[in-house]
């Protein structure tokens, strides 16, 4: 039986030039009814974005061969709400009001997102007429109701060395009735750096959505231009670039493992993780010239061949680091006081993940088996076997246990690709198409799924849009910190660790 | 766990020795820190970190100096959690329209005397967001730096070698 979705695109036309997922462009009516079957579940919201006079969304559905955009032309300056229908839109549609001015209507929360009102300017990608400061603190948070209780508000600035973001705790003696987080300090105006410039720029740009997902987004990028212009990497770079996205993986999985156990006052296991990630930082480096890797992965391939001896470098480092891991783990599991705080703690339901199609290991913490290298299968994980570990309690203690069981996956795969690695070119060179193309891609981060959309004419980037996993996990920590003590919030947002730069944009 | 304890006594410490103070840092230093401000901390100085607006590939290369490899703490440099308690502070950039307020009333809740680190190229310049209508760019057009380490992101080594000259300079050894 078709899908709900696929019935409601199978009449629109396909729009010529946009790879490798079709775009059809729907009326306000089709536009509302995908809205409405996205809320019953039929299919997951990938991204929403807009540019000039549209409004564009990416799906995926059971019903579809591939995942798809649709868009609606923006009528009087406004568009049917998504949000109203499918809760996971509505962070969305408030950025799409902030930055171009265009109206969710019916939607049921107006108030700003980004603008925070130091921009002087309304809308920055859309009229950009002045608009007088406002004071941040001008926002109404949600209103919380009840005997005794009170809140706590935190940041944006943080006690420790994260980003910046607004929390607003209601707690009801230690308990936490209701989180609000407020984010949009790190704006940086992503989506306007990516407007009309060469393709070098952009590609910098997107490097740093989110540093700590660089391979991933520049990847993301890579793949989108190369679906436009209908290249492919050459083989060698396909597989460097795989080598440099699971050494990112594996850094940060190492980081946040420790960082989550010092959160529940277990500082042992922090201290070896960071000697171990430490490790990682320092092969990555030797082999590529970088220690995040930023600007490695370039659109026809890589920048640069891995260094003569990083093979060996890398491999070497697996041999010293896994079985250091492996006590480390088995610490983990053994050590009661420490499960004492992960287990049961921060708990998301399925169904909300399942809803806010939520990637990374707070989706497969809670049931979602998704992960983008082997259910959108690009170079070099197409054909490969690997593990996608998927547990189903939702708490902080599943989400740590992804991450171990994902490291363990990731050296196998470095250490298959790195014993075999095809000889050849590393790079090729980019066609120069005037006529505008466009491609979109989604590549697997640390921390969930990265898509990137592009329209790309004459070596210039027209337009681009970033979207970061943390989209559609942010919403997700006020739902597992509910109930929770207000002490063990540090641990629920570790082990999630969304990411703001990538979120702000 | 006392497996893993007795084989970290029994093992060379995973600290790297640490770099001389960084020639370029002592030299700009030299230009703003005044001798009657030497002392005063005796060995050791607080540093409040403030994201200004980085896209926290700065926050990682930050964190990194306090794990066992580079271990700043050895040098008296630890990390705060409050700006009331706090001699240096660490800002990265570009700093964002959103964030100027909250950089300036962090600045103003910290101390004198104070000094202030600008980190990476986006927090010494405005690095890849130049040109944004988000952006005000560089910490030094908010609030006034003593010492620029650039980088994207900078190294912990650099890192290091900025904090050591700091800390050479603000305690006169």
């Amino acid at each position: 039986m078709p899908s709900r979705i696929a019935a409601l695109l199978s009449d629109r036309p396909r729009i010529a030039g946009c790879e490798p997922w079709p775009r059809h462009e729907v009326t306000a009516d089709g536009w509302a009814a995908i809205g409405q079957a996205l809320g019953d579940g039929a299919g997951d919201l990938l991204a929403l974005w807009a540019e000039p006079g549209v409004v564009h969304l990416a799906l995926r559905s059971t019903g579809l061969k591939m995942p798809a955009v649709v868009t609606v032309a923006v009528d009087r300056n406004g568009f049917p709400s998504i949000g109203r229908h499918h809760p996971p839109a509505l962070r969305l549609e408030r950025t799409i009001r902030d930055l171009h001015g265009f109206d969710p209507l019916g939607a049921t929360d107006w108030r700003h997102w980004l603008d925070h009102g130091a921009w002087g300017v309304h809308a920055p990608l859309g009229s950009r007429s002045p608009a007088a400061i406002r004071a941040a603190a001008e926002y109404t948070f949600l209103d919380v109701q009840g005997e005794g209780v009170h809140q706590i508000p935190v940041g944006p600035v943080h006690a420790g060395i994260i980003e910046p973001g607004h929390f607003r705790f209601t707690a009801n003696g230690e308990t936490v009735v209701r989180l609000e987080e407020r984010l949009g300090y790190v704006h940086k105006g992503i989506d306007g750096l990516l407007a009309d410039v060469e393709l070098s720029r952009a590609q910098r740009v997107v490097a740093r959505v989110s540093g700590d997902s660089t391979v991933a987004y520049s990847l993301a990028f890579a793949h989108a231009v190369e679906a436009a212009l209908g290249v492919a990497a050459p083989q060698r770079a396909t597989v460097l670039r795989g080598v440099a996205a699971e050494l990112e993986r594996l850094a940060h999985h190492l980081g946040d493992i420790g960082a989550i156990c010092n959160d529940a006052a277990f500082a042992l296991i922090h201290a070896h993780c960071g000697i171990l990630r430490e490790s990682v930082l320092a092969a990555a480096d030797a082999a590529f010239g970088h220690r995040l890797m930023m600007d490695y992965v370039v659109p026809g391939g890589v920048a640069h061949d891995i260094a003569a001896d990083g093979p060996r470098t890398i491999l070497a480092m697996l041999d010293d680091v896994l079985p250091k891991f492996a006590g480390i783990v088995r610490l983990y599991d053994e050590t009661p006081s420490l499960q004492d705080r992960t287990c049961l703690t921060g708990k998301v339901e399925a169904d909300l993940v399942r809803r806010f199609a939520a990637g990374g290991h707070v989706g497969r913490a809670s049931g979602r088996d998704f992960d983008t290298r082997r259910d959108l299968a690009y170079p070099p994980y197409a054909g490969l076997d690997f593990a996608v570990p998927v547990l189903t309690a939702g708490d902080v203690d599943a989400r740590v246990w992804v991450r171990i069981r994902e490291i363990e996956a990731s050296a196998l795969m470095l250490r298959g690709w790195l014993a075999t690695l095809p000889d050849g070119a590393v790079a090729t060179a980019l066609p120069v198409q005037s006529e505008p193309r466009e491609g979109i891609a989604m590549t697997e981060a640390f921390r969930g799924d990265v898509l990137v959309w592009l329209r790309i004419a004459g070596g210039r980037i027209v337009r681009a849009h970033a979207r970061d996993p943390s989209w559609f996990q942010w919403p997700l920590l006020e739902a597992a910190i509910k109930g929770n003590i207000v002490a063990d919030f540090p641990l629920c947002n570790k082990s999630f660790n969304c990411s703001y730069s990538g979120h702000d944009l | 766990m006392r497996t893993l304890l007795l084989t970290s006594l029994l093992t060379r410490a995973a600290t790297i020795a640490g770099p001389a103070p960084g020639p370029t840092a002592l030299d700009e230093l030299g230009r703003t820190l005044a001798t009657r401000a030497r002392r005063l901390f005796g060995r050791s100085i607080a540093i409040r970190e403030i994201d200004a607006g980085s896209c926290n590939g700065c926050e990682l290369e930050i964190h990194a100096l306090s794990n066992s490899v580079y271990d700043v703490e050895r040098f008296g440099i630890k990390f705060v959690a409050s700006p009331r308690h706090a001699d240096v502070l660490m800002v990265t950039g570009p700093v964002t329209r959103n964030m100027k307020v909250a950089l300036e009333r962090t600045y103003a809740a910290t101390p004198d005397p104070k000094w202030v680190v600008a980190v990476g190229d986006c927090g010494c310049g405005c690095g890849a967001f130049e040109g944004s209508y988000a952006v005000i760019g560089a910490v030094d057009k908010v609030i006034p730096v003593d010492l620029h380490i650039p980088g994207c992101p900078p190294r912990p080594i650099a890192l290091l070698e900025g904090l050591v000259a700091l800390m050479d300079r603000a305690t006169g050894s």
